[in-house]
């Protein structure tokens, strides 16, 4: 009990605390971001290489050297001057098709991520948060959404609603959500137990704002991932529903639907510009994309100084 | 109930009353959840604070002293009782007069670690409590901020840090300024130093003293050591397994413990002289009994040194002289 008696003398706080603070320098400088990004190579590359790849999908008609449907003069060429990846067998460039074709991908890629991660991200919010019997009934939501094989009701809903490419991003969209949605929860339902939210409930926060404001931006780094990933995994479901024919329809020319038309055996084995290119695309832009989530989880962590 | 009412300190009018609050927590059983038993954590408590003064909450982990300052400032809803607050029962709010009475009770944690958000920079952090109820105009934000800062002692450059970047006595002081930002009236401190060194603690408490006498702050001190307890209150109530066993004046209290159980408790703080040691000491055995089925009579008789019959078979009521009360057959 004299424990205390015998700090009494201890009254001068502020000063012990301002020279430890000083000492330290500055606060957090506004490019830590930045340079916590950095330090991850790859994903300085990936941005590098997504960066392009945006501009050459914004800019497609002044970058490619020809229409994406334009027929040429030569059929089924390879790699020469005047077509610098070669014609396919219809006579149409490929490189001008590439270039096109990152339109599509990317905005499948980017939209249907964005769909679910923003649908995902809010029914997880709301189910952790409140518990009960609303957590019961959306996780059962889940559960059935789950349960279903995802390629095969991505092929019924798709045979339904018609093939096109607003269509596949709804489609994506709409049905990836629930991966998010327990992703998301699983973080609240340990985040919501901390002080700092109960903190914020005795502060008389409304809920909206605890929910969006507080715990949000603590479930991030899951959610990036899974967001990232998501987005090489739409473009790669993208690939896979137009390799079947019901992704984007032809002529418009998609990374998937230009590895699709080149899946006969004589185009393989002879033509293997016709899909050698798309296939570096798509491998390229899941890989760039992923390594920039694992920065980004990294850099919005003020914890990691590293 | 009336006798532990009677039994505040001065005749003021209280700031806070809590009248046989309870919280029982269901534990839920077998496959259609039914709610077999209660966990009595708080089984009704009545305690008064007045205006400007510090109770000092004790007891030992699990004896529902943190129930309490959770139920004031509404993070639990009580299971029955009434918490009155300037008059005006507070337990049974709805959401919106509840933001309202935020501003009126605050609370700092025990954890300095967890319960600043690490995502959000001090400056966010203070500003957003002072702009969310309009504490000041929207232009004086800032100002209000550095002055939040300047009141616990920490400059003004801490604004663009993040929690991690400070101590863990630091930290509490964030926590101290983010209460402050509402300007409270009464503030429940729930074991506020108990996770910090003990020359840091001590740099806390007189902070908080401190910041009691500069803008008259009620305090609802809990804790589990008696060292903190008894620098910083007025008056002390100690806690048993969710019922108060003792209250008194915190000079009273040390100098005449009457509860047998407050005795141990002052019995197990270790003593600097040796010379003092040898005196007769009552040591607890064994552990505290399940708040679930918490045992018959008087609830201490399973570790009371002094129990009798009449412990296992009636339970005693806080009762005493003046203002310093127990709940003991044999403390009269």
């Amino acid at each position: 009990m004299n424990l205390f008696k015998r700090y009494l003398g201890v009254r001068q706080q502020p000063e012990a605390d301002l020279i430890a603070i000083a000492s330290e320098g500055e606060g957090e400088p506004k490019g830590a971001f930045w340079r916590r990004f950095r330090k991850h190579k790859l994903a300085v590359a990936g941005l590098f290489v997504i960066g392009i790849m945006a501009v050459c999908a914004i800019f497609a008609p002044w970058i490619a050297p020809y229409h994406p449907s334009a027929i040429t003069d030569s059929f089924g060429e390879g790699p020469t001057w005047s077509h610098l990846l070669g014609t396919d067998q219809v006579g149409r460039d490929v490189l001008s098709r590439i270039i096109f074709a990152a339109r599509v991908s990317l905005s499948v890629g980017i939209g249907s991520v964005l769909i679910s991660a923003i649908i995902g991200a809010v029914l997880g919010l709301i189910s952790g948060y409140f518990g009960g019997w609303i957590d019961g009934v959306i996780m059962r939501i889940t559960d059935m959404f789950m349960s279903f094989p995802y390629i095969m009701l991505i092929l019924v809903v798709s045979s339904i609603v018609g093939p096109g490419l607003k269509n596949i991003i709804l489609i994506l969209g709409l049905l990836g959500w629930p991966g998010v949605a327990r992703l998301v929860r699983g973080s609240v339902l340990s985040i919501k137990q901390t002080e700092y939210i109960k903190a914020s409930v005795a502060l008389g926060y409304k809920t909206p704002r605890i929910l969006f404001n507080h715990i949000l931006p603590n479930a991030t780094a899951p959610l990036l991932i899974y967001a990232t990933s998501g987005v090489a995994g739409a473009i790669l479901d993208e690939a896979a529903l137009s390799f079947l024919g019901l992704g984007v329809q032809p002529p418009t020319a998609s990374w998937g639907n230009m590895l699709a038309s080149a899946q006969s055996l004589t185009v393989l084995t002879d033509k293997p510009w016709l899909w050698v290119a798309p296939g570096v695309m798509i491998v390229l832009c899941v890989l760039s994309i992923n390594f920039i989530g694992d920065a980004l989880r990294d850099a919005m962590d003020p914890k990691n100084r590293k | 109930m009336s006798e532990a009412i009677t039994r505040s300190a001065p005749s003021q009018t209280p700031l806070l009353v809590l009248d046989q609050l309870k919280k029982y927590y269901p534990i839920r059983k077998g496959l259609l959840n039914r709610t077999a038993e209660y966990v009595k954590a708080v089984d009704g408590v009545s305690l008064n604070i007045v205006p400007g003064e510090t109770l000092g909450l004790v007891g030992e982990s699990g004896c529902g002293k943190s129930t309490i300052g959770r139920s004031i400032v509404g993070l639990e809803r009580p299971t029955d009782g009434r918490i009155l607050f300037e008059g005006a029962d507070i337990s049974k709010l709805s959401g919106s007069e509840m933001i309202k009475l935020h501003s009126e009770v605050q609370i700092v944690f025990q954890d300095p670690y967890s319960s600043l958000n690490p995502r959000k920079t001090i400056g966010s952090l203070l500003a957003e409590a002072v702009k969310v109820h309009r504490v000041v105009p929207s232009d004086k934000v800032v100002s209000e901020v550095d002055r939040l800062l300047d009141i616990v002692g920490l400059p003004k450059t801490s604004k663009s840090r993040y929690p991690h970047e400070f101590s863990g006595g630091q930290r509490q002081r964030i926590g101290i300024a983010r209460a402050l930002a509402l300007k409270p009236k009464l503030i429940v401190c729930d074991e506020p130093v108990s996770a910090l060194d003990v020359s840091i603690q001590a740099q806390v408490l007189n902070l908080l003293k401190q910041l009691q006498k500069e803008f008259n702050l009620t305090y609802l001190f809990i804790a589990h050591g008696l060292g903190a307890v008894r620098y910083i209150s007025d008056r002390i109530a100690v806690m048993y397994l969710g019922k108060v066993v003792e209250i008194g004046p915190t000079k009273e209290l040390f100098r005449n413990p009457k509860h047998p159980y407050t005795r141990a408790l002052l019995d197990s703080y270790p003593i600097a002289n040796p010379h003092l040691r040898d005196r007769e000491r009552i040591v607890l055995e064994g552990d505290v009994p399940s708040p679930v089925n918490p045992p018959s009579g008087c609830r201490f008789h399973t570790r009371c040194p002094m129990a009798q019959a009449k412990c296992r078979e009636e339970e005693p009521l806080l009762v005493g002289e003046g203002d310093h009360a127990s709940a003991c057959w044999f403390s009269h």
